[in-house]
């Protein structure tokens, strides 16, 4: 009696695990499926370009605030950290270079496209799931207009334009709140802070790397915010489970990335 | 030129697990109004999708002006549907839009038509459902009736052949039920168009109807003029038309035993 039960636990057990890989393996083939239809569906995107500049304002003007904010903050406390390490080394003039690099080549990137899928991300899933819960979409391809074209595409290409421009910013006003906290805060030499940021921050080696991260994190982060809108259940639940969807998948896909990219960059 | 711009011929048509349509066959005659009437959930709104061209039947065919609809590739089920005006059950008015925009989208998206003109078609469009006045008005500042309105306005905008209307009157008053069922027969006639509605409102449809189809269980139970319907002595007809809560449509949900469930 007990053994069978174990044995019906254990059937189930493996039956959810099956059904559960199933499902993942079938929506990451769905999202892929999704992104090469839009691919072909964007020249709208290109020819009435006025779509796409409306949703970077959306995407990208209105996450400014938490953008510039967090960037501030993030370069204060690197500094301040960085500049507890260094003095023990007496080089604490490095901290110029410290706070740069580590934003440039890592946390610009990777910050801003984790508070990108927290701002905006969310934003276009809620937005895409309560289109198709108010039946928007398929009116749309009613009128023999293709939602993916109109809808999908804009939002993506405003994403991958976005995203670099944010994580730009993000390195520039981190290094700008590292640099308040240096010099006038702690009094490490203003020329120093500059010219060793200016000597050893390499353009191809760090500046272009940064940039081709945050281009790659920026299609991650639009198309996953745009498949789990557009696969969305049409009700409160599913497009609520479709947000937090957006958050976590971005999240572990922009690290995980980030880990590749990295690894390859370096090596 | 066939009398009939859309022939649903022996359609079977079902979900996953779940068969809706078992071999349904029905004719739509230029210029008529006809209904498609049934109860929740027997695939009314379906077979309105499937004349879209939204979902496939798994057996038999929709034709749309001669052409069966499911065979055609995307390109050619886009072209069918410029011919076609659909006004959805919440209206699915596009809520960044304001109402002058929801009614010039269809133009701005699938026409070359110069700005100006446009203007012009809008406001004539939103004169004939007589909402010109709130051409400035965002959806979310739009009563349900006055947005299923607006609706009809973008629906017709490019002048379709075929109207079909979702359940045009759920959740609407009196009044805004009156304006709708007025419009869908003024509009029928004054643009020349064939309208399909769906719906489960007997009193107004069988005011403006020409033809009504009953669909139950899959099948079509009934068709026929109004008068033919409410003569009619079909047990499933009679309970609908006069709203008898049982009969052929039991009031219980199918349940085990009463006796059985409340004592164990």
């Amino acid at each position: 009696m007990i053994r069978s039960k174990i044995l019906i636990g254990l059937v189930r057990f493996l039956r959810k695990l099956g059904s559960d890989f199933i499902d993942k393996v079938w929506r990451l083939g769905a999202g892929t499926r999704l992104f090469g239809l839009m691919l072909i569906s964007s020249g709208e995107s290109f020819r009435r370009f006025r779509l796409v500049v409306r949703e970077v304002y959306f995407t990208g003007v209105m996450s400014l605030v938490i953008i510039s904010v967090s960037a501030f903050f993030v370069g204060m406390v690197l500094a301040l950290q960085g500049y507890n390490t260094l003095q023990k080394y007496g080089s604490s003039e490095a901290i110029g270079v410290l706070v740069a690099l580590a934003l440039v080549r890592e946390l610009g990137p990777v910050v801003t496209a984790l508070l990108f899928a927290g701002r905006a991300g969310t934003a276009i899933t809620a937005e895409i799931g309560l289109m198709k819960a108010t039946e928007q979409l398929a009116a749309m391809e009613m009128m023999a207009v293709s939602p993916i074209s109109r809808v999908i595409a804009p939002r993506f290409w405003a994403g991958v334009i976005a995203l670099p421009i944010l994580a730009a910013l993000f390195s520039m006003i981190g290094i700008l709140g590292g640099y308040l906290v240096a010099v006038p805060l702690i009094g490490v030499d203003s020329g120093a802070f500059w010219s060793q940021m200016q000597a050893n921050v390499d353009w191809q080696f760090d500046i272009l790397n940064g940039v081709i991260k945050s281009i790659v994190f920026g299609v991650a982060c639009t198309m996953i915010a745009l498949f789990e809108g557009y696969d969305a259940p049409p009700t409160a639940e599913g497009v609520s489970r479709a947000t937090t969807r957006t958050v976590v998948t971005s999240s572990l896909v922009v690290l995980a990335l980030d880990f590749v990219l990295t690894s390859f960059m370096i090596v | 030129m066939t009398q009939n711009i859309v022939e649903i011929d022996n359609l079977s048509f079902g979900y996953k697990n779940r068969t809706l349509h078992k071999g349904i066959s029905m004719s739509f005659s230029r210029g008529k109004v006809v209904a498609i009437m049934g109860g929740s959930g027997s695939g009314k709104t379906t077979l309105l999708r499937l004349i879209g061209g939204q979902f496939k039947p798994t057996a038999g065919e929709v034709r749309v002006a001669g052409q069966v609809v499911h065979q055609q590739n995307r390109e050619g089920i886009y072209k069918l549907r410029r011919k076609m005006g659909m006004l959805f059950q919440q209206g699915a008015l596009f809520t960044d839009l304001s109402v002058y925009d929801n009614v010039a989208f269809p133009m701005r998206e699938l026409t070359d038509l110069p700005e100006s003109m446009i203007h012009d078609l809008v406001l004539m469009k939103l004169n004939a459902v007589g909402l010109r006045g709130a051409y400035s008005l965002m959806p979310t500042e739009l009563s349900g009736g006055m947005a299923r309105r607006v609706a009809l306005a973008r629906a017709i905008a490019l002048d379709p052949d075929i109207m079909m209307y979702d359940e045009p009157f759920a959740g609407l008053d009196p009044i805004s039920m009156a304006v709708i069922c007025d419009l869908i027969r003024t509009l029928n006639d004054a643009l020349g168009i064939t309208s399909i509605v769906v719906t489960h409102d007997v009193e107004e449809t069988f005011s403006f109807a020409d033809y009504i189809y009953f669909v139950a269980d899959g099948v079509v139970a009934a068709e026929g003029t109004p008068e033919d319907l409410r003569q009619s002595t079909l047990p499933f007809i009679h309970q609908f038309v006069h709203g008898e809560k049982d009969g052929p449509v039991p009031f219980h949900y199918p349940a085990a035993d009463y006796k059985l469930d409340l004592l164990g």
